[in-house]
């Protein structure tokens, strides 16, 4: 498991703003890269447009080509449905099914494609909370609401959510930003040893975050509000953090703006 | 947390047509190596289909005898939504296709509601506007038969006027009071009990707040059928209507504002009425107007405590049985005679005309408020 | 960026902080107590504390009041009436001596209303649906005010309507469904052919009037859903039917009862609308496409009531009481159901 996303050219817009313009970059299978850059230069709106959930938004629409493993996503004949199963996603904030239980949300996605045996849904659930470091926490209380769990918590069984329909590619928009320091780390464990089953793309405001989880980094900025953001570079995580190839990275990392 | 609602999630991204399931059989040369392309409808397929359902319905009204506008219309959304239902499952699967059948039936469901609406509004002005003159406006049905010609509804609207002024004068302070209770020094268990109540008041029905009125007052106290007698039913309808968007608008003015003033020294009772009465007026204003409005056509409890007459009564408290505007309607449509019903639909389509223009102007101060919904 | 979708969160337009710009040199020292009061609160708000208290408890003691009211009124017929109330069917107040039951009347109640729920509960559910998920953005809220219209619509105007307008055709609607599906109790043919002025045309009013209330409602309660969780839907692949069923209609089932129940609740009080339409009879029958095929209690009060003796009165009262006591009933269930979301949704988010 695991492919090959490839950007060419791509623009977003919403309504008539152009939200990033001329994304081009290629991300390796099993791997995490980050996603960085200041608040509003469109690092969340290219993840988004990845699995398309960006044209949820009223408006938005996105103009180029963005390949997985040599197949147009926004190609004629292809159905956002299928594409979002086949790139699962975990949000800024953990958001599970208030009204289920932990395992009617872990399985939720499978239920929706079909699954009904129930064994197979066993199965899966607990493989995902595994996957998830979850089960040990939960496994005596699957049938509890997934909303009484603590943050940390909830972030993970999100992210069980998302990988219990075996997708190839995990985004995940900025999933630290609502938890404290030990969730985070949790979550960043967690990434680490999902990265050898699908290819994970990370958006981050936290730069010690992405130098330690990813394995490659892009920058995003924009030049001024109004204008659309752009891609710096995308490198090495090792190379952007230490010898970045350009100026303006090498400003955000030290911290001279953003 | 921020709410609402998303919709149009898979709608075809903009661009090409889908080359995949050109037409209705289900030889789509899609589903390449990784399946992200699926088989489904062109964007030309849904109208494309209501077209051809609309001229195979038309057919069968000629060719059958069918007939008759609601039989066309039901036949045409029975033949959309089956075909295509099956188009769909037969091209696109079980789910896409059921996604199809929920976005029609949702859509159908909307026309559906629609229709009694603008039935209500064209019958209305059409049999209203013989008698829109200016003698209804003018006269009363004083010495007027069912069969006689003329005759107004002066005294009628006279007496809503009166009724709803009256009621509204009641309920308005009464109801601001409450509100203010219950959202500014309200605590604990009574604060609780009369939200609670208010709301179980909201559900009273309006027959019951009339037989109240006339078990108390009129029967009760021997004051007799009379205007005032039904400004009282109103005002029992009025209040919890005020009561709770009183409390809804006065939840909305910011707790920072009450403090600001409070901080200055300013009494509280003067911060409630200097600055968070005024902050929330607009809404309340609205609140009031669109509960004007609705007891406005409230008939049942006016027919219980004003009884009805056929002359002008100025005086509401001492001038004994008065009419209404809806009270009117009632008792001039229970007539079989065209004279009457005349009066009673333009009476109607006067009727219609004030509730609506009052929710109209409720809309607009909501509108221009700053912290109206 | 991630919540793009969402209507914005409003901010807060006053957001004064106290002592931050008003320059000026403050007195040296304040008076902690306003002079001789000697307690903390000064009497304007003393006085002002107390009226709104009283008007709070003045609210309450109405309450009372109206039920109070119709007990005592209503005693007086209840024990001159020689028919037991709560079991027979017939209603004649006025004879001497008054034999008068609510069972009819009662029955008639709510039939109709159950029935106006049935047809009016998919449709509303229907057009909530559209509004908050499927039209446009741009025009749903115009079309939301459309459909507000529809309850602004005076009772006593659907009632004139429905008598002369829709009379005619549902009867014809009613033929056909006592020609067709007569083997089912409630569609019994009638005995002389006659299909006008039925319950069913009382409850296809009843419907139309309710369908606002529960349609404006709903809406509501589905545009409270958190989008959050409708994003999650749609990444797992969901297509939007099935997100609105993964995550909308859980989330908004407490408040849609709720809503079904005030519907239910205004269909039952509803007066002038079915007194108009409807050719009543003091019967109990599940056969409501005919005339005189029902009655209720709401309607039977405005047309029995001109003609009432005094225990007439009385025993309409009576009937209003029961009214009151159904109408109470489903409204303090539907507020229960609706609380109880409250307190659910506070935990969950």
């Amino acid at each position: 498991m695991g492919k090959r996303i490839e950007s060419i050219g791509l623009d977003a817009y919403y309504g008539t703003f152009k939200a990033i313009e001329g994304v081009t970059l290629t991300i390796e299978p099993k791997s995490v890269t980050a996603l960085i850059g200041p608040s509003g230069c469109g690092k969340s709106t290219f993840l988004r447009s990845i699995n398309r959930m960006h044209e949820v938004v009223p408006g938005a629409r996105v103009e180029g080509k963005l390949l997985l493993d040599d197949e147009d996503v926004y190609g004629p004949g292809v159905d956002a449905t299928t594409v979002r199963r086949t790139i699962g996603m975990v949000f800024q904030r953990p958001n599970p099914f208030p009204t289920m239980s932990i395992y009617d949300n872990v399985v939720a996605g499978l239920k929706l494609n079909g699954v009904k045996k129930k064994a197979d849904l066993d199965a899966a659930c607990e493989r995902s909370l595994k996957g998830a470091n979850l089960w040990n926490e939960v496994k005596d209380r699957l049938g509890k609401p997934g909303a009484g769990l603590s943050g940390g918590q909830q972030q993970r069984l999100c992210i069980a959510r998302a990988i219990a329909v075996e997708p190839q590619v995990l985004l995940m928009d900025e999933p630290c930003s609502a938890l404290d320091p030990i969730s985070t780390l949790a979550i960043e464990d967690l990434m680490t040893e999902l990265k050898d089953r699908f290819t994970i793309v990370i958006v981050t405001h936290n730069m010690q975050q992405a130098a330690r989880v990813s394995d490659r980094t892009g920058f995003f900025t924009i030049e001024a509000t109004g204008q659309p953001g752009r891609l710096v570079e995308i490198d090495d995580t090792q190379k952007i953090f230490t010898n970045p190839g350009e100026k303006r990275t090498e400003d955000y990392i030290t911290g001279r703006f953003g | 947390m921020s709410a609402g609602s998303v919709r149009d999630p898979a709608t075809p991204a903009a661009g090409t047509p889908s080359p995949a399931g050109t037409g209705a059989a289900g030889t789509s040369p899609a589903s390449s190596t990784s399946g992200l392309r699926t088989p489904s409808l062109p964007p030309w397929g849904v109208p494309a289909v209501v077209a051809g359902i609309a001229v195979l319905t038309g057919l069968l009204v000629l060719a059958t005898p069918l007939g008759g506008r609601t039989a066309t219309v039901v036949v045409f959304a029975l033949l959309l939504v089956v075909v295509q239902t099956a188009l769909s499952l037969a091209v696109e699967g079980r789910r896409r296709a059921t996604d199809r059948l929920v976005t029609t039936s949702v859509v159908l469901a909307f026309l559906l509601a629609l229709l009694p609406l603008f039935s209500v509004l064209e019958y209305t002005a059409t049999r209203g506007i013989h008698r829109f003159d200016v003698d209804f406006f003018y006269r009363s049905q004083r010495s007027i038969g069912a069969r006689d010609p003329g005759g107004g509804a002066y005294h009628a609207l006279l007496g809503t006027v009166e009724q709803v002024g009256i009621a509204t004068l009641i309920a308005v302070p009464f109801g601001l009071l409450v509100a203010v209770y219950v959202v500014e020094y309200g605590r604990g268990r009574l604060a609780a009990t009369i939200r609670f109540f208010v709301d179980v008041m909201t559900g009273i029905p309006s027959i019951v707040a009339g037989l109240f009125v006339l078990s108390f007052w009129i029967l009760g106290l021997r004051m007799g059928f009379s205007g005032f007698a039904a400004a009282l039913a109103l005002t029992v309808l009025m209040l919890p209507i005020i009561v709770r968007s009183a409390e809804e608008m006065l939840r909305l003015v910011p707790s920072s504002l009450r403090e600001a003033s409070l901080a200055l020294g300013v009494p509280r009772w003067k911060t409630i009425l200097r600055i968070v009465l005024p902050t929330a007026l607009p809404g309340i204003v609205t609140g009031v107007m669109l509960a004007v409005s609705r007891v406005m056509g409230e008939t049942a409890p006016v027919l219980l405590t004003a009884f009805g007459a056929a002359s002008i009564v100025r005086d509401p408290f001492r001038g004994g049985p008065q009419s209404s505007l809806p009270l009117f309607i009632y008792q001039q449509a229970g007539d079989a005679q065209q004279t009457a019903v005349d009066r009673a639909w333009t009476a109607a389509l006067t009727l219609i005309l004030l509730v609506m223009l009052l929710n109209l102007l409720a809309r607009l101060v909501t509108r221009r408020s700053t912290i109206g919904r | 960026m991630s919540l793009g979708a969402l209507p914005p969160v409003p901010t807060d337009p006053a957001d004064v902080r106290p002592g931050s710009g008003d320059g000026g040199p403050r007195p040296a020292s304040l008076p902690l107590r306003t002079s001789g009061s000697g307690t903390a609160e000064p009497r304007g708000d003393r006085v002002f504390r107390g009226l709104s208290v009283s008007a709070g408890v003045a609210l309450l003691l109405l309450i009372v009041a109206i039920a109070l009211f119709l007990v005592v009124r209503a005693v007086p017929a209840l024990r001159a009436d020689t028919a037991g109330f709560l079991s027979s069917t017939g209603w004649d107040p006025n004879a001497l001596p008054p034999r008068f039951g609510i069972v009819a009347l009662a029955f008639g109640t709510v039939l109709s209303s159950l029935l106006a729920l049935a047809m009016a509960l998919p449709v509303a559910l229907g057009v909530a649906l559209f509004i908050s998920h499927y039209a446009p953005r741009r025009i749903a809220g115009p079309l939301g005010y459309v459909v507000d219209l529809l309850a602004a619509v005076p009772s006593v105007v659907f009632g004139l309507w429905g008598i002369s307008y829709l009379n005619v055709p549902l009867a014809g609607v009613s033929r056909f469904l006592a020609e067709h599906l007569g083997w089912f109790p409630l569609f019994a043919r009638a005995a002389d052919d006659v299909y006008t002025r039925s319950l069913f045309l009382a409850s296809v009013v009843l419907a139309i009037m309710i369908l606002p209330i529960i349609a404006s409602l709903s809406r509501e309660v589905f545009l409270q859903v958190p989008a959050t969780n409708q994003e999650a839907a749609l990444a797992l692949g969901a297509t939007r039917w099935e997100m609105v069923r993964t995550a909308v209609l859980p989330f908004a089932r407490p408040g849609v009862i709720g809503a079904t129940m005030l519907g239910l609740g205004r269909a039952l009080g509803e007066t002038i609308a079915v007194a108009i339409v409807l050719s009543p009879a003091f019967v109990v029958s599940l056969s409501v496409l005919q005339p005189n095929s029902g009655n209720t209690i709401a309607a039977n009060i405005a047309l029995a009531f001109a003609e009432a003796s005094a225990t007439g009165r009385g025993a309409l009262i009576a009937s209003g009481l029961v009214l009151f006591v159904i109408t109470l009933l489903v409204n303090v269930v539907a507020r229960a159901v609706v609380s109880r979301r409250r307190e659910f949704t506070g935990g969950a988010l």
